[in-house]
């Protein structure tokens, strides 16, 4: 990856950083209702593979998803509106931040149910091709999905179809407040079961996004090609807790220290340092960044509150919520 | 033209969509060259090839999953469960997926689906594969249900159903798969949410789904001999709901009986009855009855499986009943 695109990938890092601390501030200022589940930390898995995927590809995400939804096009605008429950929000705010979607570029939803998601996503896979298209599924999940029927029913089906979906499991060592190493049986949760399905598999430092980008760039050729699905597990850390209910003092310090020294904006920061981009580039990206979520925070802000007509709008493809003459 | 039964009109249906339609395929266990463990996918395979007719492994999850990504990728999915019974293995993509994602991304994507599932008892099968659970999809809104009573009917809601752009659960009863009836033209449609009146009376309207639509009919016949005049409602659609056909033939008979398959606990015919209480309350000269299946898990042997489902005795009974206002 040559420092211009690079650039550009920091650039993206760095905007979902700042808009996920703005989506933070404003969940504590009593702004953002409900709750959310912060990606800070693993924006390299989204960045980095989105970086490898084409437009016409396919995105599942879980509700851990902001990063997901802004490295496909979503704006940090359309998804903190959608947080405040603005009219602007990218789901008319009608899904939240557990569901942010962006289906004009192929980022086809966030799911609340763990491991949910899986299936769909072979199913836009056998879809792909049926239709004969060189496009290509992923779905990204969490280490907790890995012990749910769906992911296990989503991964055979994927091998015995030879279909055209990456698995990329962002493994950031925790399922909600448990370690995801005192409920799984092996050590590398989605890995480590590949096997079982004839699915070739790596685990990659998920925190770097040119090791990201690389991994995903090669299991897509793999998919396009039609040689089937890859599992690619992505080892990452939240800075956050799972949710915003959770301070995550589970978590020993002494982990906690080591995985911030090792995030991924400093990675790509240093990357970037050695292919000999100078710090007033990198400071002009931080500074993009910052102008571009601070504008979108404003707009949020300003932004109308949803007419109210919409609760009964969307729910069948009339547009409509009629059930009965 | 020679009549077809009820089996044979599924696989007729949908070979008439798929004829059509390119992007209508199809997937469940044992559909392919074993033609369906109900035989109503026979020929399928044979006409439309492996390439649109897809067995599957034991993994409803994974049906039905992967029948929803491909409908929000450009397919029209057409996709069995074997035995209604199992639809709970597979209920997140019915109940919190499939029905819901529409609405929540604020409208971006559609699901141009069709589960078919085989329902409904009478056959001796035991608890886990007799049950009519078509008040299951009844409680989850955003999806449409069909519950056919005619092989004409098969086919021409089968056209629909396979057409809607909304997802459409199409329960095929296993009582009815051997009864036969006319063979529909080429090009025969019947839009979903139209009741039928399907046969015509002056005392007690009696509304009924799938198989309590010959038991009303019968029940009809054995009443006219007393000189009850029963009107029979086949309400073919569960969602949407036709109320209008329902309150229509009130006016006609002023007394209702619902007879309905499901469990009397949570059953379809409560919402029937609870319309009719709110809106056509004028209407009645008499209480009004519903025939419903007992709140019991339904046993093996015949003569026990009657004592808890509809029959024509309970239902003339209950007719007999308000005949009597």
């Amino acid at each position: 990856m040559d420092s211009d695109q690079l650039l550009v990938l920091y650039g993206q890092m760095a905007v979902i950083r700042r808009t996920e601390k703005a989506a933070y501030d404003m969940f504590m200022a009593g702004l953002v209702k409900g709750t959310t589940h912060l990606a800070s930390g693993q924006e390299a898995v989204a960045v980095g593979a989105s970086a490898a995927l084409h437009p016409d590809d396919y995105v599942f995400a879980t509700y851990r998803g902001h990063h997901h939804a802004m490295a496909r096009g979503a704006t940090p605008e359309e998804c903190l509106a959608e947080l405040m429950s603005r009219a602007t929000g990218l789901c008319k705010a009608k899904g939240g931040s557990m569901h942010l979607t962006k289906a004009v570029s192929g980022m086809l939803g966030s799911y609340a149910i763990v491991g949910s998601h899986l299936p769909m996503a072979a199913g836009a896979a056998w879809s792909a091709k049926l239709r004969g298209t060189d496009q290509v599924a992923v779905a990204f999940f969490g280490d907790g999905a890995t012990n749910i029927g769906a992911f296990h029913e989503a991964l055979n089906l994927a091998a015995v179809w030879k279909l055209p979906v990456l698995f990329v499991c962002e493994n950031n060592l925790y399922m909600e407040y448990t370690p995801i190493s005192a409920v799984t049986p092996v050590p590398n949760p989605a890995a480590d079961r590949a096997g079982a399905y004839g699915i070739p598999a790596e685990v990659i430092d998920g925190n770097d996004v040119v090791v990201v980008y690389e991994a995903v760039s090669k299991a897509a050729e793999r998919a396009r090609a039609g040689e089937g699905p890859t599992i690619v597990e992505a080892q990452t850390y939240r800075h956050y807790g799972h949710s915003r209910a959770d301070p995550a003092k589970y978590r020993p310090a002494e982990e906690v220290e080591r995985w911030m020294k090792h995030d991924p904006l400093d990675i790509a920061r240093a990357r970037l340092e050695a292919l000999g981009v100078d710090q007033e580039a990198i400071a002009g990206a931080d500074a993009e960044a910052k102008r571009i979520v601070d504008e979108a925070v404003d707009a949020a802000k300003n932004a109308p509150a949803p007419d109210l007509a919409e609760a009964f709008t969307d729910v069948w493809a009339d547009g409509g919520a009629a059930w009965r003459t | 033209m020679a009549d077809l039964t009820y089996r044979e009109a599924v696989a007729e249906g949908i070979a008439r969509e798929m004829r059509r339609d390119p992007t209508v395929v199809c997937l469940g266990e044992d559909i392919g060259p074993a033609e369906g463990v109900f035989k109503t996918t026979v020929g399928l395979f044979n006409e439309f090839g492996p390439e649109r007719i897809w067995d599957t492994p034991i993994s409803e999850q994974a049906i039905v999953g992967a029948a929803m990504g491909a409908a929000m990728t450009g397919l029209r999915p057409v996709a069995e469960i074997m035995f209604s019974d199992f639809l709970a293995c597979c209920w997140d993509y019915l109940a919190n997926e499939i029905p819901k994602v529409r609405y929540m991304t604020g409208g971006q994507v559609t699901v141009p689906l069709v589960v078919r599932p085989a329902n409904g008892g009478g056959l001796g099968f035991g608890a886990q594969h007799s049950q009519a659970v078509e008040n299951w999809a009844f409680t989850v809104p955003g999806l449409k249900i069909v519950a056919p009573s005619t092989p004409a009917d098969v086919i021409g809601l089968m056209a629909a159903a396979i057409r809607s752009d909304d997802p459409v659960v199409f329960f095929e009863h296993k009582g009815l798969f051997a009864s036969s009836g006319p063979r529909p033209p080429e090009g025969h449609v019947v839009e979903l949410g139209q009741a039928a009146v399907v046969r015509e009376g002056s005392d007690v309207t009696v509304v009924a789904l799938a198989s309590t639509v010959p038991m009303a009919l019968a029940a009809a016949d054995q009443l006219s001999t007393e000189d009850i005049s029963v009107e029979v409602v086949d309400l073919r659609c569960l969602i949407p709901l036709d109320m209008r056909t329902v309150l229509a033939s009130l006016e006609r008979t002023s007394k209702l009986v619902v007879v309905e398959e499901n469990p009397y606990q949570g059953g379809w015919g409560a919402t029937v009855v609870s319309i009719v209480a709110d809106e056509g309350f004028q209407l009645l000269d008499a209480p009004i009855k519903r025939v419903a299946g007992a709140n019991v898990p339904l046993p093996f042997a015949d003569d026990l499986e009657k004592q808890v489902i509809p029959t024509v005795d309970k239902l003339t009974d209950a007719v007999r009943a308000l005949a009597a206002y």
